[in-house]
Protein backbone atom coordinates (compact mmCIF):
# COMPACT_ATOMS: atom_id res chain seq x y z
CA UNK A 1 0.00 0.00 0.00
CA UNK A 2 1.36 3.39 -0.98
CA UNK A 3 2.27 5.78 1.77
CA UNK A 4 -0.20 8.59 2.36
CA UNK A 5 1.77 11.73 1.64
CA UNK A 6 -0.90 13.77 3.42
CA UNK A 7 0.38 12.69 6.84
CA UNK A 8 1.45 15.45 9.18
CA UNK A 9 5.20 15.60 9.65
CA UNK A 10 6.74 17.33 12.68
CA UNK A 11 10.28 18.59 12.20
CA UNK A 12 12.29 19.67 15.25
CA UNK A 13 15.49 21.69 15.11
CA UNK A 14 16.86 24.75 16.93
CA UNK A 15 18.37 26.10 13.69
CA UNK A 16 15.67 27.86 11.70
CA UNK A 17 17.64 27.39 8.48
CA UNK A 18 17.63 23.61 9.04
CA UNK A 19 13.86 23.65 9.56
CA UNK A 20 13.54 25.51 6.30
CA UNK A 21 15.85 23.11 4.44
CA UNK A 22 14.07 19.98 5.70
CA UNK A 23 10.66 21.52 4.97
CA UNK A 24 11.71 22.29 1.38
CA UNK A 25 13.15 18.80 0.86
CA UNK A 26 9.94 17.23 2.24
CA UNK A 27 7.91 19.41 -0.11
CA UNK A 28 9.97 18.14 -3.05
CA UNK A 29 9.20 14.60 -1.89
CA UNK A 30 5.49 15.45 -1.89
CA UNK A 31 4.96 15.92 1.85
CA UNK A 32 3.33 19.32 2.28
CA UNK A 33 1.80 19.06 5.76
CA UNK A 34 4.80 20.04 7.83
CA UNK A 35 4.89 21.64 11.28
CA UNK A 36 7.99 22.96 13.03
CA UNK A 37 9.26 23.01 16.62
CA UNK A 38 12.51 24.52 17.87
CA UNK A 39 13.19 22.11 20.75
CA UNK A 40 11.95 18.90 22.33
CA UNK A 41 9.56 20.42 24.84
CA UNK A 42 7.79 22.48 22.17
CA UNK A 43 7.55 19.36 20.00
CA UNK A 44 6.09 17.35 22.86
CA UNK A 45 3.34 19.92 23.41
CA UNK A 46 2.51 19.86 19.70
CA UNK A 47 2.47 16.05 19.64
CA UNK A 48 0.03 15.93 22.55
CA UNK A 49 -2.53 18.14 20.81
CA UNK A 50 -1.92 17.22 17.18
CA UNK A 51 -1.74 14.07 15.11
CA UNK A 52 1.55 13.29 13.39
CA UNK A 53 2.61 10.43 11.13
CA UNK A 54 6.34 11.16 11.33
CA UNK A 55 8.79 13.03 13.57
CA UNK A 56 12.13 14.22 12.17
CA UNK A 57 14.24 15.62 14.99
CA UNK A 58 17.66 17.08 15.65
CA UNK A 59 19.46 15.84 18.79
CA UNK A 60 21.41 18.80 20.18
CA UNK A 61 18.79 21.29 21.40
CA UNK A 62 17.93 23.11 24.61
CA UNK A 63 16.14 22.83 26.96
CA UNK A 64 14.93 19.40 25.79
CA UNK A 65 17.22 17.39 23.51
CA UNK A 66 16.10 15.13 20.70
CA UNK A 67 17.00 12.04 22.76
CA UNK A 68 14.86 13.23 25.67
CA UNK A 69 12.04 13.94 23.23
CA UNK A 70 12.39 10.43 21.80
CA UNK A 71 12.17 8.89 25.29
CA UNK A 72 9.11 11.01 26.13
CA UNK A 73 7.45 10.01 22.88
CA UNK A 74 8.08 6.31 23.43
CA UNK A 75 6.73 6.58 26.99
CA UNK A 76 3.49 8.30 25.97
CA UNK A 77 0.74 5.81 25.01
CA UNK A 78 -0.88 8.36 22.68
CA UNK A 79 2.15 8.90 20.45
CA UNK A 80 4.50 6.01 21.30
CA UNK A 81 4.21 4.37 17.87
CA UNK A 82 4.98 7.50 15.85
CA UNK A 83 7.98 6.89 13.54
CA UNK A 84 10.94 8.95 14.74
CA UNK A 85 13.97 9.81 12.57
CA UNK A 86 16.92 11.46 14.30
CA UNK A 87 18.80 13.90 12.05
CA UNK A 88 21.97 15.03 13.81
CA UNK A 89 25.65 15.89 13.66
CA UNK A 90 26.20 13.53 16.63
CA UNK A 91 27.85 10.66 14.79
CA UNK A 92 29.63 8.68 17.50
CA UNK A 93 28.61 5.05 17.77
CA UNK A 94 27.54 5.55 21.39
CA UNK A 95 25.05 8.18 20.22
CA UNK A 96 23.56 5.83 17.65
CA UNK A 97 23.37 3.04 20.25
CA UNK A 98 21.70 5.35 22.81
CA UNK A 99 19.16 6.47 20.20
CA UNK A 100 18.48 2.89 19.13
CA UNK A 101 18.00 1.81 22.74
CA UNK A 102 15.56 4.69 23.22
CA UNK A 103 13.55 3.44 20.25
CA UNK A 104 14.63 5.57 17.28
CA UNK A 105 13.22 4.39 13.94
CA UNK A 106 16.17 5.59 11.87
CA UNK A 107 19.19 7.85 12.11
CA UNK A 108 20.60 10.40 9.64
CA UNK A 109 23.98 12.09 10.12
CA UNK A 110 24.37 15.73 9.09
CA UNK A 111 25.28 16.88 6.53
CA UNK A 112 22.82 14.77 4.59
CA UNK A 113 21.37 14.84 1.09
CA UNK A 114 17.83 14.51 -0.22
CA UNK A 115 18.42 10.94 -1.35
CA UNK A 116 19.42 9.85 2.19
CA UNK A 117 16.36 11.55 3.64
CA UNK A 118 14.12 9.78 1.14
CA UNK A 119 15.77 6.37 1.72
CA UNK A 120 15.36 6.65 5.49
CA UNK A 121 11.75 7.81 5.17
CA UNK A 122 10.99 4.85 2.89
CA UNK A 123 12.56 2.47 5.42
CA UNK A 124 10.32 3.89 8.13
CA UNK A 125 7.08 4.61 6.27
CA UNK A 126 7.27 2.26 3.27
CA UNK A 127 7.59 3.00 -0.45
CA UNK A 128 6.25 6.29 -1.79
CA UNK B 1 73.62 10.33 63.24
CA UNK B 2 74.01 13.44 61.09
CA UNK B 3 70.77 12.68 59.20
CA UNK B 4 68.78 12.39 62.42
CA UNK B 5 70.27 15.63 63.77
CA UNK B 6 69.39 17.43 60.55
CA UNK B 7 65.84 16.06 60.65
CA UNK B 8 65.42 17.35 64.22
CA UNK B 9 66.79 20.78 63.27
CA UNK B 10 64.57 20.89 60.22
CA UNK B 11 61.56 19.88 62.30
CA UNK B 12 62.24 22.75 64.71
CA UNK B 13 62.59 25.22 61.84
CA UNK B 14 59.42 23.99 60.21
CA UNK B 15 57.56 24.33 63.52
CA UNK B 16 58.69 27.95 63.72
CA UNK B 17 57.46 28.57 60.15
CA UNK B 18 54.15 26.81 60.87
CA UNK B 19 53.65 29.11 63.86
CA UNK B 20 54.15 32.15 61.62
CA UNK B 21 52.34 31.05 58.42
CA UNK B 22 49.95 28.28 59.52
CA UNK B 23 49.55 24.90 57.77
CA UNK B 24 48.65 26.31 54.36
CA UNK B 25 51.04 28.52 52.45
CA UNK B 26 49.85 30.61 49.54
CA UNK B 27 52.03 30.33 46.43
CA UNK B 28 52.83 34.03 46.61
CA UNK B 29 54.15 33.51 50.20
CA UNK B 30 56.24 30.48 49.28
CA UNK B 31 59.36 32.47 48.39
CA UNK B 32 59.26 34.21 51.81
CA UNK B 33 58.80 30.88 53.57
CA UNK B 34 61.83 29.41 51.80
CA UNK B 35 63.91 32.44 52.72
CA UNK B 36 62.70 32.22 56.35
CA UNK B 37 63.79 28.59 56.44
CA UNK B 38 67.18 29.40 54.99
CA UNK B 39 67.58 32.38 57.30
CA UNK B 40 67.11 30.16 60.34
CA UNK B 41 70.18 28.10 59.44
CA UNK B 42 72.80 29.72 61.62
CA UNK B 43 76.01 28.28 63.07
CA UNK B 44 77.89 25.33 61.68
CA UNK B 45 76.39 24.00 58.49
CA UNK B 46 76.93 20.39 57.54
CA UNK B 47 77.28 19.13 53.94
CA UNK B 48 73.71 17.87 54.09
CA UNK B 49 72.49 21.28 55.30
CA UNK B 50 74.38 22.96 52.49
CA UNK B 51 72.82 20.66 49.90
CA UNK B 52 69.40 21.40 51.32
CA UNK B 53 70.19 25.11 51.27
CA UNK B 54 71.09 24.99 47.57
CA UNK B 55 68.01 22.99 46.68
CA UNK B 56 65.70 25.37 48.51
CA UNK B 57 67.46 28.36 47.02
CA UNK B 58 66.99 26.92 43.51
CA UNK B 59 63.34 26.25 44.29
CA UNK B 60 62.82 29.86 45.43
CA UNK B 61 64.49 31.17 42.25
CA UNK B 62 62.34 28.88 40.13
CA UNK B 63 59.13 30.05 41.81
CA UNK B 64 60.05 33.73 41.40
CA UNK B 65 60.92 33.19 37.76
CA UNK B 66 57.71 31.24 37.04
CA UNK B 67 55.59 33.96 38.66
CA UNK B 68 57.32 36.64 36.59
CA UNK B 69 56.76 34.67 33.38
CA UNK B 70 53.07 34.09 34.12
CA UNK B 71 52.57 37.76 35.01
CA UNK B 72 54.23 38.71 31.71
CA UNK B 73 51.54 36.72 29.87
CA UNK B 74 49.03 39.27 31.20
CA UNK B 75 46.32 36.77 32.19
CA UNK B 76 44.06 39.71 33.13
CA UNK B 77 44.22 40.97 29.54
CA UNK B 78 43.43 37.50 28.16
CA UNK B 79 40.38 37.34 30.41
CA UNK B 80 39.12 40.91 30.00
CA UNK B 81 39.95 41.56 26.35
CA UNK B 82 41.06 38.67 24.16
CA UNK B 83 38.46 36.07 25.12
CA UNK B 84 35.40 38.38 24.97
CA UNK B 85 36.60 39.75 21.61
CA UNK B 86 37.09 36.23 20.23
CA UNK B 87 33.61 35.23 21.45
CA UNK B 88 32.02 38.31 19.83
CA UNK B 89 33.78 37.59 16.54
CA UNK B 90 32.56 33.99 16.58
CA UNK B 91 28.99 35.10 17.33
CA UNK B 92 29.24 37.49 14.39
CA UNK B 93 30.30 34.60 12.12
CA UNK B 94 27.22 32.61 13.17
CA UNK B 95 24.97 35.62 12.52
CA UNK B 96 26.51 36.40 9.14
CA UNK B 97 26.38 32.80 7.88
CA UNK B 98 22.77 32.47 9.01
CA UNK B 99 21.84 35.65 7.17
CA UNK B 100 23.67 34.53 4.03
CA UNK B 101 22.08 31.07 4.18
CA UNK B 102 18.62 32.60 4.40
CA UNK B 103 19.36 34.77 1.35
CA UNK B 104 20.49 31.69 -0.59
CA UNK B 105 17.35 29.80 0.49
CA UNK B 106 15.15 32.77 -0.52
CA UNK B 107 16.67 32.69 -4.00
CA UNK B 108 16.38 28.90 -4.28
CA UNK B 109 12.72 28.97 -3.26
CA UNK B 110 12.00 31.65 -5.87
CA UNK B 111 13.73 29.52 -8.50
CA UNK B 112 11.73 26.47 -7.46
CA UNK B 113 8.55 28.55 -7.72
CA UNK B 114 9.24 28.95 -11.46
CA UNK B 115 9.12 25.18 -12.09
CA UNK B 116 5.32 24.92 -12.70
CA UNK B 117 5.48 27.36 -15.63
CA UNK B 118 8.46 25.71 -17.33
CA UNK B 119 8.76 22.78 -19.74
CA UNK B 120 8.69 19.51 -17.72
CA UNK B 121 12.30 18.64 -18.60
CA UNK B 122 13.59 22.06 -17.58
CA UNK B 123 11.41 22.07 -14.48
CA UNK B 124 12.88 18.73 -13.42
CA UNK B 125 16.41 20.01 -13.94
CA UNK B 126 15.57 23.16 -11.97
CA UNK B 127 14.25 21.07 -9.09
CA UNK B 128 17.47 19.04 -9.06
CA UNK B 129 19.49 22.23 -8.85
CA UNK B 130 17.39 23.67 -6.01
CA UNK B 131 17.62 20.34 -4.14
CA UNK B 132 21.37 20.59 -4.41
CA UNK B 133 21.26 24.14 -3.03
CA UNK B 134 19.12 23.03 -0.07
CA UNK B 135 21.52 20.17 0.67
CA UNK B 136 24.52 22.48 0.53
CA UNK B 137 22.94 24.87 3.02
CA UNK B 138 23.39 22.18 5.69
CA UNK B 139 26.75 23.81 6.32
CA UNK B 140 25.22 26.62 8.36
CA UNK B 141 23.93 24.30 11.05
CA UNK B 142 27.22 22.42 11.27
CA UNK B 143 29.46 25.51 11.36
CA UNK B 144 27.13 27.00 13.96
CA UNK B 145 27.44 23.94 16.18
CA UNK B 146 31.23 23.86 15.80
CA UNK B 147 31.51 27.54 16.69
CA UNK B 148 29.27 27.06 19.73
CA UNK B 149 31.67 24.31 20.82
CA UNK B 150 34.67 26.66 20.45
CA UNK B 151 32.88 29.38 22.46
CA UNK B 152 32.30 26.83 25.25
CA UNK B 153 36.03 25.98 25.22
CA UNK B 154 36.94 29.68 25.44
CA UNK B 155 34.66 30.04 28.46
CA UNK B 156 36.42 27.06 30.09
CA UNK B 157 39.81 28.72 29.45
CA UNK B 158 38.47 31.94 30.97
CA UNK B 159 37.42 30.09 34.14
CA UNK B 160 40.86 28.48 34.45
CA UNK B 161 42.57 31.84 34.06
CA UNK B 162 40.32 33.20 36.83
CA UNK B 163 41.44 30.34 39.06
CA UNK B 164 45.10 30.99 38.22
CA UNK B 165 44.76 34.68 39.06
CA UNK B 166 43.18 33.78 42.41
CA UNK B 167 45.94 31.27 43.24
CA UNK B 168 48.82 33.53 42.25
CA UNK B 169 47.42 36.63 43.88
CA UNK B 170 46.43 40.12 42.88
CA UNK B 171 49.80 40.97 41.39
CA UNK B 172 48.92 38.66 38.48
CA UNK B 173 46.16 41.05 37.47
CA UNK B 174 47.89 44.40 37.19
CA UNK B 175 45.94 47.36 35.97
CA UNK B 176 46.56 47.95 32.30
CA UNK B 177 49.58 50.11 31.92
CA UNK B 178 49.03 53.10 29.72
CA UNK B 179 51.13 52.48 26.65
CA UNK B 180 52.45 55.58 24.97
CA UNK B 181 50.66 55.88 21.66
CA UNK B 182 52.95 56.13 18.68
CA UNK B 183 51.99 57.08 15.15
CA UNK B 184 49.48 54.76 13.44
CA UNK B 185 51.31 52.11 11.42
CA UNK B 186 50.11 50.14 8.41
CA UNK B 187 49.79 47.13 10.73
CA UNK B 188 47.48 49.08 13.07
CA UNK B 189 45.10 49.51 10.14
CA UNK B 190 44.67 45.76 9.59
CA UNK B 191 41.65 45.07 11.81
CA UNK B 192 39.55 42.90 9.50
CA UNK B 193 35.76 43.11 9.34
CA UNK B 194 34.13 45.07 12.15
CA UNK B 195 31.45 43.61 14.39
CA UNK B 196 27.97 44.76 13.34
CA UNK B 197 27.60 47.14 16.32
CA UNK B 198 30.96 48.81 15.62
CA UNK B 199 30.86 48.79 11.84
CA UNK B 200 30.83 51.98 9.83
CA UNK B 201 28.19 51.82 7.11
CA UNK B 202 28.57 53.05 3.55
CA UNK B 203 26.58 56.26 4.21
CA UNK B 204 28.90 57.17 7.10
CA UNK B 205 31.94 56.47 4.93
CA UNK B 206 30.51 58.63 2.15
CA UNK B 207 29.92 61.45 4.64
CA UNK B 208 33.48 61.10 5.91
CA UNK B 209 34.87 61.22 2.38
CA UNK B 210 32.71 64.23 1.57
CA UNK B 211 34.09 66.02 4.63
CA UNK B 212 37.49 66.14 2.88
CA UNK B 213 36.05 68.10 -0.06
Amino acid sequence: MAVDKNINVLIVDDYKTMLRIVRNLLKQLGFNNVDEATDGSMALQMLRVGSYGLIISDWNMEPMTGLQLLREVRADPKVKDTPFIMVTAESKSENVIAAKEAGVSNYIVKPFNAETLKTKMVSVLGEF
Amino acid sequence: MAGTTMDQDLALRLDAIRTEYGDTVRIEDLGDVVHALLGSMGGDISAADLKLYHELSSLADYIHSARAEIAALRPDEIRSDFIPTATDELDAIVGATEQATNCILDAAEKLEGLAPVLEPEIAERLTEVTTSIYESCNFQDLTGQRITKVVRMLKAIEERIDTMIQVFGAEMAPAAEAQPKGPVTDEDLLNGPQLPDNATNQAEIDRLLASFD
